[in-house]
């Protein structure tokens, strides 16, 4: 053994315990430092510390609501929810994506536009989550992936609801559609619901759809997931279901407002039927109508763009929407703000000259030689203006536009539709605050045949025709039950007019479709039990210049479509014991007789016998033409869409 | 004091060497071992592999070394040290050459069935040979200039090419060693004032120097620095680490989240929660109590070589004892304060506890020599 050198004297040896003492003590200070940090955080802030781990560690998922079902009044579907198939990848599972791909577009056809979105979202998202690859995929694609699932590692079909309108054109306008929500829909709502920040999560966008949003989108669900850091669903902790949708049921009868559709097919029309003792809307159609379908899936620039070329205006709902001046469909108003007012009994008398001159203009009645001597009776039948232009200036403005208010006109009525219009009924005080002009006779002569100022939707003309059949204040009703739980009744209290007046107007309406010489005598029903009482007008979009009066005014169908006149007709029947007011409007249709009647007269009876109507109700000469016409309608109507009625059950 | 006096007069031979053993702190170290194995446990998910079952294995092996080393003779320790230190610069200068790249350093030499990492070796070797040298420099020249330039060159090679790897946290930790060393060797305050002195000098300097042209530190030191100082400025991105590793500790509270029910680790919030970050899983998982155990027993494994060093006459085997247990202590004060939020993101593991095999093999290499010394200290 080596003999060690103790070197146990000097300064630094000794130095040597001291030293280790003081660094001892300085490594104690600073355990005792990491010990009270320790503390610290974990017995004086641990409850800080927990609930960010909380936070850290759960994750709130929502589930979307399954959104409501539409049903017409005979529980016929209108809106419903099928499942639509994508194709979803997950980057993790397929090893290599592009060879994947390239496998799969072999199969189904996929665009490069897809491939390229595809590839752009995988690079981005975490590669556990999946990305859609294809969507609304069609179930044979579905089953070739499926079969080739060795071949298409990470590739997975997945089941998602989409919305469906089985009934295509038929209720575009009434329905509407809904499509995903966008960041003007969340600007437009204050405190939006979380779970309109989905993606893909898809909203009522227009018409029902958009009104009843939130009764049709239910609930959300939620569950609480344990995720880690990287955000993958470790396990569900819990879950709290949702609320569905609400189901509802409109008062439209699918078939009615399919025949509606139909014979409206080819104008640029709308067509109202309301049931008189319920305010129920039985058929509200806006020719020509689109695929709501196509939004849904978003709908492509070049369909878009002959949507909103068309001159027709496929995308507008003229039966709220589009207001047009009631022309001689407002008589009716007139003769009962007359007879209220007293200024006119019903046998009293107006000569017609064909002409009346109020102050220093001359209004013309639409027949040039005029129809000499008048009655309220006559007058209604022919269409005599120059009566109208008479009592309208001895009953004044104020009382006319009282009137319309009255049956429903220049008031915006309640129903879940979009942009529902409130037409116009003027008077003195309304000319004087938007136009700042004073009111003038001429324009009651305007007036008082619904022109000039005068607006009216074909929903209101609907509406007005309902309360001159019954009497009572009729309100629109479009949704019949929510979930079963039925609806407030249209059927309004009784008006606050003499019943006598109103029975006048009445009987004059029945002579003008059933009397010879009545304007619409063409467009009669001839069954006993279900005579139709109506009144046609014809509303000028253009001035006739004295000019043109001189030279003979062009007819109708020498002027370009936008110049020729609207056609009206406005109709209920049966007459002793109304069940249907029908309204119609054909955008530029000419003569309200010739091309408003007949639609409003089959569809009428279309609707009195829920059905195709037999010939027998149809004057003799018109049946064979009549027939022909419901051979082709019934060629027309599209088949009844795919069966999905399971869903019902 | 009457372990201290205790005295055996000879030297111990034999299997009688097992006797005079420090055995408090073989039980501290396996304890503390134990504490690590069940952490990897934990971590793995109830799992003995891919961590707690290699980690076993190889403490296993680091006890068997250390028992040999401590059966050799302290003097032939002492003899070996310039050897060891020599071995190390050169392991060093290899790793340079052929290193193997890991976390944007070279560190590792892969020797197949374990990764080498010489700086960790050369901390134990730069203690033994700033321990040899003391023992051997006559006491009287301990503070004279050319007399502390050697050591401080000794220090500095092996800080320098540590630095050059680039791992800033071992540098600084070979740089506090050395220093402390020379401390406990007696050198004399005055040369301590002005290294720190001129150390905060330097920090200043390196702070000015960024983004110049002959910025100091690469970019992820400096950002490091950064996070360190205000973590919540990129709570997901560079400070991720720190306010998830405060997250986790926090709310483990008094008792913890009990065991393998911590959700922070176990759902990966925690970044290298089988290495640097081990205590945090601890911290969360047994809260206070287990936290201040743990530290209690690093605690009693410093005292325990601060009795063998106070109870030998023997220089080297004070110094050498001391510079371990302050290498030891400098592990363990960082990674704590690194997880606690008190230090910035250096990796240093935590000695004994974390996953990796080189650190805990030099570890017990180290208190192989602890331990020779202890058995054969000149009473």
């Amino acid at each position: 053994m080596k003999q060690r050198n103790p070197k146990s004297q000097g300064l630094a040896y000794k130095r040597l315990p001291r030293r280790a003492l003081i660094l001892g003590g300085l490594q104690a200070a600073f355990i005792g430092g990491l010990a009270a940090r320790m503390r610290f955080m974990q017995v004086d802030q641990a409850d800080e510390y927990r609930l960010l781990a909380e936070e850290n560690r759960i994750n709130i998922r929502l589930i979307p609501p399954t959104r409501g079902r539409i049903y017409d009044r005979n529980g016929q579907i209108i809106g419903q929810n099928t499942q639509s198939y994508r194709i979803v990848m997950v980057r993790e599972d397929a090893g290599d994506v592009d060879e994947v791909i390239s496998n799969l577009s072999d199969l189904i056809p996929l665009t490069q536009d897809e491939i390229d979105r595809a590839k752009a979202e995988m690079r981005r998202s975490a590669p556990f989550l999946p990305v859609t690859l294809a969507d609304q995929v069609t179930w044979e694609d579905i089953s070739k992936v499926a079969v080739n699932a060795p071949a298409l590692p990470g590739v997975t079909p997945e089941v998602g609801t989409a919305r469906l309108y089985p009934r295509y054109e038929d209720f575009a306008h009434v329905v509407g559609y809904v499509g995903p929500v966008s960041d003007y829909d969340l600007s437009q709502i204050e405190d939006p619901e979380p779970v309109l920040r989905i993606p893909r999560f898809q909203i009522g966008k227009v018409g029902l759809e958009a009104k009843q949003e939130i009764t049709l989108r239910g609930k959300a669900g939620a569950k609480r997931v344990e995720v880690n850091a990287t955000g993958r669903v470790m396990r569900e902790l819990d879950r709290q279901e949702g609320e569905a949708g609400a189901d509802l049921q409109l008062s439209v009868d699918a078939d009615l407002q399919q025949y509606a559709q139909a014979r409206l097919a080819g104008e640029s029309a709308a067509a109202v039927v309301i049931d008189c003792e319920t305010g129920d809307i039985r058929a509200i159609s806006s020719a020509p109508s689109f695929d709501p379908n196509l939004f849904v899936r978003g709908i492509s620039v070049a369909d878009y763009r002959t949507l909103t070329q068309d001159n027709y205006r496929p995308l507008a709902n003229k039966t709220v929407q589009g207001t047009y001046p009631p022309g001689s469909t407002f008589k009716m108003i007139t003769a009962m703000a007359a007879l209220e007012a007293g200024v006119v009994a019903p046998g009293s008398t107006v000569y017609c000259p064909g002409h009346l001159k109020v102050g220093s203009r001359r209004f013309h009645c639409w027949k040039r030689g005029g129809h000499g001597t008048v009655d309220l009776n006559l007058s209604l039948k022919r269409s005599c203006d120059v009566y109208y232009y008479d009592v309208a200036l001895r009953t004044g403005i104020d009382n006319i536009s009282e009137m319309a208010r009255t049956f429903g006109l220049g008031v915006k009525h309640d129903i879940p539709m979009s942009a529902v219009a409130a037409g116009l009924a003027p008077n003195q005080e309304w000319k004087e605050r938007v136009h700042g002009e004073s009111w003038l006779v001429g324009d009651t002569a305007n007036a008082s045949i619904g022109q000039g100022f005068m607006l009216a939707s074909p929903l209101q003309l609907a509406v007005m025709t309902a309360r001159i059949a019954t009497g009572r204040a009729v309100k629109p009703r479009l949704v019949r039950s929510v979930n079963g739980v039925e609806q407030l009744s249209g059927a309004g209290e009784p008006l606050a007019v003499n019943p006598a007046n109103l029975e006048h107007i009445r009987k004059a309406m029945f002579s003008v479709s059933n009397d010879r010489g009545g304007t619409a005598y063409r467009s009669r029903i001839i069954a006993d039990d279900l005579r139709m009482a109506g009144k046609t007008g014809t509303s000028q979009v253009r001035n006739i210049t004295k000019a043109e009066r001189a030279a003979g005014v062009i007819r109708n169908e020498d002027l370009p479509w936008e110049r020729r006149d609207h056609a009206l007709f406005v109709s209920f029947a049966p007459y002793d014991n109304p069940k249907y007011a029908v309204a119609v409007v054909v955008e530029h249709g000419g003569g309200g007789s010739k091309a408003a009647a007949p639609v409003a007269r089959d569809i009428m009876l279309q609707a009195l016998y829920d059905g195709t109507p037999p010939l027998e109700a149809y004057p003799v000469g018109d049946r064979e033409r009549i027939r022909e016409q419901q051979k082709r309608l019934e060629g027309d109507r599209r088949p009844k869409a795919r069966p999905t009625e399971k869903e019902r059950a | 004091m009457s372990y201290l006096e205790y005295a055996v007069k000879s030297t111990p031979t034999g299997f009688r060497k097992f006797l005079y053993m420090n055995w408090p702190l073989t039980l501290l170290l396996i304890s503390v071992a134990s504490a690590g194995f069940l952490m990897l446990y934990s971590v793995a998910g109830g799992s003995w592999m891919p961590w707690a079952e290699p980690q076993i294995e190889r403490f296993g092996l680091g006890l068997t070394v250390m028992f040999i080393i401590a059966l050799v003779p302290i003097w032939f320790w002492r003899n070996m040290s310039v050897l060891a230190y020599l071995g190390s610069i050169v392991l060093l200068v290899f790793v340079e050459l052929f290193g193997t790249i890991g976390m944007g350093a070279q560190r590792w030499i892969d020797l197949g069935f374990m990764r080498l990492q010489p700086s960790e070796v050369m901390k134990v070797a730069l203690v033994m040979v700033l321990a040899a040298y003391y023992d051997w420099l006559p006491s009287h020249k301990t503070s004279r200039p050319l007399w502390v330039l050697i050591p401080v060159v000794l220090i500095l090679i092996p800080t320098a090419m540590v630095l050059k790897q680039p791992d800033l946290g071992t540098s600084i930790l070979l740089l506090a060693a050395g220093g402390g060393l020379m401390f406990l060797a007696g050198v004399h305050w005055a040369y301590f004032a002005a290294v720190i002195a001129a150390v905060v000098g330097l920090i200043a300097t390196v702070f000015n120097s960024r983004g110049t042209e002959w910025q100091l530190l690469k970019d992820y030191q400096f950002r490091r620095i950064d996070t360190f100082l205000d973590p919540s400025t990129d709570p997901l991105g560079a400070g991720y680490h720190i306010t998830q590793s405060k997250i986790a500790l926090g709310s483990g509270g008094w008792n913890g989240r009990g065991f393998m029910q911590g959700t922070q680790s176990r759902l990966n919030f925690l970044p290298e929660k089988h290495t640097d970050f081990i205590f945090t899983t601890l911290a969360e998982e047994f809260g206070f109590v287990g936290g201040i155990t743990l530290l209690t027993l690093y605690g009693l494994i410093l005292i325990f070589c601060l009795v063998t060093a106070l109870s030998t006459k023997d220089r080297f085997s004070s110094l050498v004892t001391l510079g371990i247990a302050l290498n030891f202590f400098l592990f363990f004060a960082v990674n704590m304060s690194m997880v606690m939020g008190l230090a910035p993101v250096v990796g240093v593991p935590l000695p004994m506890v974390s996953y990796g095999g080189s650190a805990m093999l030099v570890l017990m290499a180290a208190f192989g020599i602890v331990q020779s010394a202890h058995i054969h200290r000149p009473r």
